[in-house]
């Protein structure tokens, strides 16, 4: 029963996303529409990104400060461990965590009302495929614009962990920055872009595809947005160990 | 002209639509009536492709449209306006852009001509000015107005239309239901109509079909359901005995005029 489910809903992601890369009618109404979401999902979400990234940093520095406390290890590796931690997970996972909860229940609410109002009926009946259109777009701007938030919360959060260590004098300024100069490994900054790609690709195909199928009143509508978070972060976790173990 | 050919559609063990086998006709309105559940809107939606039957055959002319190719059936669509029982508008949009919508996306016309197009098909339904306002700013009957703008804005051969009147007074559903009538013969288009509303069939019924448990249970137009005698007609056209009345009187009166 539970392999139906997954085979039935499987099969029809794939069938959607294939009618979603299709020729636009009309590149120009794309593009704009493109350049909307861009704008929904980027702009909108930075906010958010900054304020989660800074204590993810904090917190980071401040714990691993606590951890080495007396150890032999030098201080200037809390640099180092919180610039690897960040770029390798924390940016690109928790980020794109909290944007499955911001983005995706919202896409979903909206493509699902719009499914519930007739309007992808009333498009569909236009002649414009519906899939293309709603879903292309946001998938573009989804791919390019959270790989930079991610890249932003990576740098938000190396500062958060100056702003908890060096302030209050835990670490000195140069310790900080000689930490964050050692041992970088350039692979790590291609593989936080690598998870914000796929992550971005996730929590947007799924929350568009639970939208658009969307039946039933507003309590249906609420499911989906709910179902759209939580799958997209079981499967942003289950691809975050395929990428690790991919490209580690 | 639209045509079925034995349409059957079920939904699971429910069986919606039982052969249904009828046309509608280019320059008058076409109407669809039944009470809830008699399989008009599955009809209407098999109509515009929305669904697929089980078996059976719907033809735009000598198309089969569930013989298309998706390509070729969005080309069909482009031919058809909808208007949908709670509108369709986009929220997002305001009037002129909601009506500007299905040129943007498959006309090549500068801005300035669509502009002079979407001042036209508003001049068309009596709501000229308001391209500015989002549809949450006009009222019911002026978004129906809107909707119908909209679905005629690329001068569609076919015309859908499902329940037009729900929700609007007495006075103004008759105005919507002489503006679609007017543009169906100016513009000889195929207009279907799904309506529960008794005013539209006696109104502009030129071809009605009466619809009961999935069969297409009587057709006519609005001039024989006086003098009908199919029950199930009687039943539903003439329910209360007010009604029932009024008709023998209005039946009463034809004959002596005749």
């Amino acid at each position: 029963m539970l392999i139906d489910t997954f085979l039935f809903h499987f099969g029809r992601y794939v069938l959607l996303l294939k009618s979603a890369v299709a020729k636009p009618e009309r590149f120009s109404m794309y593009y704009k529409e493109t350049i909307r979401q861009m704008d929904a999902i980027g702009v909108g979400s930075v906010f958010i990104v900054l304020l989660i990234s800074v204590f993810i940093g904090m917190v980071t520095a401040v714990q691993f400060a606590d951890q080495l406390g007396d150890s032999f290890i030098p201080a200037y590796y809390i640099g180092y461990i919180v610039r690897d931690i960040t770029i390798i997970e924390m940016a690109p996972t928790i980020t794109c965590l909290v944007l499955a909860g911001k983005v995706g229940s919202n896409l979903a609410a909206e493509i699902g009302g719009m499914r519930q109002k007739e309007h992808i009926d009333a498009m569909e009946i236009m002649g414009v495929n519906t899939a293309a259109y709603l879903i292309m777009p946001k998938l573009v701007a989804a791919v390019v614009v959270i790989p930079l938030l991610v890249a932003i919360s990576a740098f938000v959060s190396i500062i958060g962990g100056y702003v908890a260590t060096v302030l209050p004098g835990d670490l000195s300024h140069t310790e900080y920055v000689l930490g964050l100069r050692t041992f970088f490994v350039p692979r790590y900054v291609f593989m936080m872009f690598v998870k914000a790609a796929v992550f971005a690709f996730l929590l947007t195909s799924i929350s568009c595809y639970l939208g658009y199928y969307v039946k039933g009143g507003s309590i249906e509508l609420g499911e989906a947005s709910t179902n759209a978070v939580v799958v997209s972060n079981v499967l942003i976790l289950l691809f975050d160990f395929i990428i690790a173990l991919l490209l580690t | 002209m639209i045509r079925t050919e034995n349409i059957e559609k079920s939904f699971g063990d429910n069986y919606v639509l039982k052969g249904i086998s009828t046309e509608f006709f280019a320059g008058k309105p076409n109407l669809i009536i039944g009470s809830s559940g008699a399989g008009k809107t599955v009809l209407l939606k098999l109509l515009i492709g929305l669904f697929k039957p089980d078996s059976g055959k719907v033809f735009y002319g000598d198309t089969d449209i569930f013989s298309l190719e998706a390509k070729e059936l969005r080309a069909i669509r482009m031919r058809i306006g909808m208007l949908f029982q709670g509108n369709a508008l986009f929220d997002s949009m305001t009037v002129g852009e909601n009506i500007r919508f299905p040129m943007d996306m498959f006309t090549r016309r500068t801005l300035k001509e669509k502009t002079m197009r979407v001042d036209e098909c508003l001049e068309m339904v009596n709501m000229e000015g308001i391209n500015d306002r989002y549809p949450s700013e006009v009222s019911g009957g002026m978004q129906k107005r809107v909707g119908i703008a909209r679905s005629m804005v690329l001068e569609p051969d076919y015309l859908f239309c499902d329940e037009p009147n729900s929700g609007l007074d007495p006075q103004t559903s008759i105005l919507i239901d002489e503006l679609i009538c007017d543009l169906t013969t100016r513009n000889n288009i195929t207009t279907v109509i799904n309506t529960h509303d008794m005013n539209s069939v006696m109104g502009i019924g030129e071809n009605i079909i009466l619809m009961k448990d999935g069969h297409v249970a009587w057709r006519g137009d609005k001039t024989q359901v006086l003098e009908s005698d199919n029950q199930v007609l009687e039943d539903f056209i003439f329910a209360s005995p007010f009604l029932r009345r009024l008709r023998a009187d209005a039946l009463k009166l034809r004959h002596s005029e005749e």
